[in-house]
């Protein structure tokens, strides 16, 4: 009953496919969409709870079926699947309200893991893109630089959140981080969220940089 | 900055042919001598057209190459002939030695005043050599030296006149124009360097917009000159008729060709960029064919061996994604920390059958201890391949300010670090003793969750 229902959008009609087999029976598929427009508009009439979403689709790739989406009142959570290594594409997904990204390359039972706590309001975050975060917040913001939100604590992770990132870039499970930082597993999440949170809302030249250059890759 | 600088110029200039005037007036007056309005025309023009050609050729303050040195009236005897004056006059200028000497001896000719002229420059003028910092020309205002040498020749001009000689308003405003414009036109364009030396600094190239303006202002200036040269003369109105003429021709033959003209001009683009799109395809097709094609072939013969099958999938993937980032060349040797440990990890990938994930943070160059580094990264993912119970094995790469941290994690039985053998050379002596002879160290112990975690850390090296 409390299920979430999950919609899939990827431009690899094969790779929906598996997807759909691997998460029909644990979860409710309400359909499955190859391009830009097709999606937005399964997303309005279907309303599923979680969209898995491709970043790389022609047309706009995942951004651009978020903005649309969210422009049409979806409130769907969206967990970003990409096969790409471009952090830049990544980071732009996250920006524009993705709950959290994993490679295609994740274990079958991970997968339908993560969807079940983007729907509970985790943030999942794969090991890259942890790896990716603590690249775009390495070292400390550049004073006044191009804009900034002007807010120090949302230009820069704490050292606390650095080492859970550290250690999720490790491949480290979040019960794993609890015990090695003698923390609780809620605080863990509470960390990764905050993260998040900084991710989307930071001005730092380095995430602006990434959403400006951030293009779209047709096929 | 030029709007200002242009003002400047015409503020000297008036200044300049004032004071001039007001003394000829002032010795006039006193009676000393007795010159009519004829002779103070052509000085007041002559002492402007001088000013204004100065002025020209200074070198703006914008212009990085020349502001230095500058290149104001010189001598040089390296190219002389007598004693320079010519040479260095027509560097100063721009223009061919040739054509100074020429107006020198037709100055000679016409009434040795520029005999006066070329010694007075002789004694007075500095020396400069036609290498180094010479040789860079300064950028100019066009429109002063237009007017320069316009005023110059009309001073010479009307001078002429006034001794006597019958020159009409027919001859002496075209040819002011025509001095004008011509000056322009034979100015050398900058787009090749003045003198071939090689040490030389490249003068700043013209560009093409300043080129056309120079090339256009003299054109007008010339043809302005035939106009009122035609007008005095009383032509004018049959030149217009055959100059209608030739206009109608053109517009009617413009008409017609023009979409030829515009078809042939299209399709030499469209070929051009048809030519680089083929060259990208056939680099394309050829690089594919060499990685991906043969791997799907490879992968097609051993379709029964599931293992070999992910192995040779993997590495097809992290080629291509190299040669899509352009990160590092297909076939060269790494270059960064990040690019030598992804080789690393692909080695053991390929030699053991494991799947490694790597997280890498940053980049370091090379040195001897990220070598060391390397080398037991190796050794540490080769353990974790053996004993990691076929799980995959997770790294994570940082390196920042100085720091270099390498993790390598495996999710097998674990081992009890104090239980290893000391025969165990692998561990004990490439791992552990490896890190401390280059100054780092290891920490290998349980990972949390089951499994084994080896920690390599080289921090900072102190003075750096």
């Amino acid at each position: 009953m409390n299920e979430p229902t999950v919609a899939i959008v990827d431009d690899h009609a094969l790779w929906r496919t598996g997807v759909r087999a691997e998460l029909e029976g644990a979860f409710a598929v309400v359909g499955d969409a190859g391009t830009v427009d097709d999606a937005v508009e399964l997303i309005v009439q279907a309303h599923p709870d979680v969209v898995l979403l491709d970043v790389h689709m022609p047309g706009g790739g995942g951004v651009e079926v978020l903005r649309r989406a969210r422009a049409a009142g979806s409130p769907a959570t969206f967990l970003a699947l990409s096969v790409s290594d471009a952090a830049e594409d990544v980071i732009a997904v996250i920006r524009a309200g993705a709950r959290g990204y994993v490679t295609k390359a994740i274990a079958p039972g991970e997968l339908g893991d993560a969807v079940r706590r983007v729907h509970e309001g985790d943030a999942v975050f794969s090991p890259r893109l942890a790896g990716f975060v603590l690249d775009a917040f390495a070292g400390a913001p550049r004073p006044g630089a191009s804009g900034g939100t002007g807010d120090p604590e949302l230009d820069q992770l704490t050292p606390r959140e650095r080492e859970v990132l550290r250690l999720l870039a490790r491949g480290y499970l979040y019960k794993e981080i609890a015990h090695r930082l003698k923390i609780s597993p809620k605080t863990v999440e509470a960390h990764v969220s905050a993260v998040l949170r900084k991710l989307q809302l930071s001005n730092r030249h380095e995430l602006s940089r990434w959403a400006a250059q951030h293009r779209v890759i047709d096929p | 900055m030029r709007r200002a600088e242009r003002v400047d110029a015409v503020s000297v200039v008036a200044g300049l042919a004032l004071l001039a005037l007001g003394s000829l007036l002032l010795v006039s007056s006193t009676g000393g001598a007795t010159f009519s309005a004829a002779v103070l025309g052509p000085a007041v023009a002559a002492t402007l057209g001088a000013i204004l050609l100065t002025a020209g050729l200074q070198p703006r303050p914008d212009d990085p190459v020349d502001a230095p040195s500058g290149t104001g009236l010189h001598r040089d005897p390296e190219r002389r002939w007598l004693g320079g004056v010519c040479a260095g006059l027509a560097e100063t200028l721009g223009v061919e030695p040739a054509i100074v000497r020429i107006a020198f001896a037709l100055g000679v000719i016409l009434g040795g005043l520029s005999v006066g002229l070329y010694a007075l420059g002789w004694v007075l003028l500095p020396v400069r050599r036609s290498d180094g910092a010479a040789a860079s020309r300064p950028a100019r205002s066009i429109l002063a030296v237009a007017f320069g040498v316009s005023l110059l020749a009309l001073a010479t001009l009307l001078a002429i006149r006034e001794t006597g000689l019958w020159i009409g308003d027919a001859v002496v405003w075209p040819a002011a124009l025509v001095a004008g414009g011509a000056a322009l036109l034979w100015r050398r364009s900058r787009t090749e360097p003045a003198i071939a030396t090689p040490a030389a600094p490249r003068p700043r190239r013209e560009t093409r917009r300043e080129t056309v303006s120079r090339t256009g202002v003299g054109v007008a200036l010339v043809i302005a000159a035939a106009l009122v040269f035609l007008e005095f003369t009383g032509v004018l109105g049959a030149a217009r008729d055959a100059l209608v003429a030739a206009f109608v021709a053109a517009a009617v033959l413009g008409v017609i060709f023009a979409p030829t003209i515009v078809r042939l001009v299209r399709s030499r683009d469209t070929e051009r960029a048809e030519r680089i799109r083929n060259q990208e395809r056939a680099e394309m097709a050829a690089h594919l064919h060499d990685s991906v094609l043969q791997t799907l072939a490879l992968l097609q013969q051993r379709a029964d061996d599931p293992r070999a099958v992910t192995q040779l999938a993997r590495h097809q993937e992290r080629e291509l994604r190299r040669w899509l980032s352009g990160r590092t060349p297909i076939d060269g040797a790494p270059r960064t920390l990040a690019a030598a440990l992804e080789a690393t990890v692909e080695d053991v990938e390929r030699d053991h059958h494991v799947d490694v994930d790597l997280v890498m943070v940053g980049d370091a160059e090379l040195t001897p201890r990220t070598d060391a580094l390397l080398g037991a990264a190796r050794e540490a993912l080769v353990n974790a391949a053996r004993h990691g119970g076929g799980g995959p094995v997770a790294v994570y790469a940082e390196a920042q300010d100085g720091r270099v941290e390498v993790d390598v994690r495996d999710r097998g039985p674990g081992f009890d670090p104090d239980a290893i053998p000391a025969d165990r050379h692998g561990v004990r002596e490439s791992i552990l003793g490896r890190m401390a002879r280059h100054g780092g160290r290891a920490t290998i112990g349980p990972a949390p969750g089951g499994g084994t975690e080896v920690e390599l850390v080289l921090e900072p090296e102190a003075g750096t």
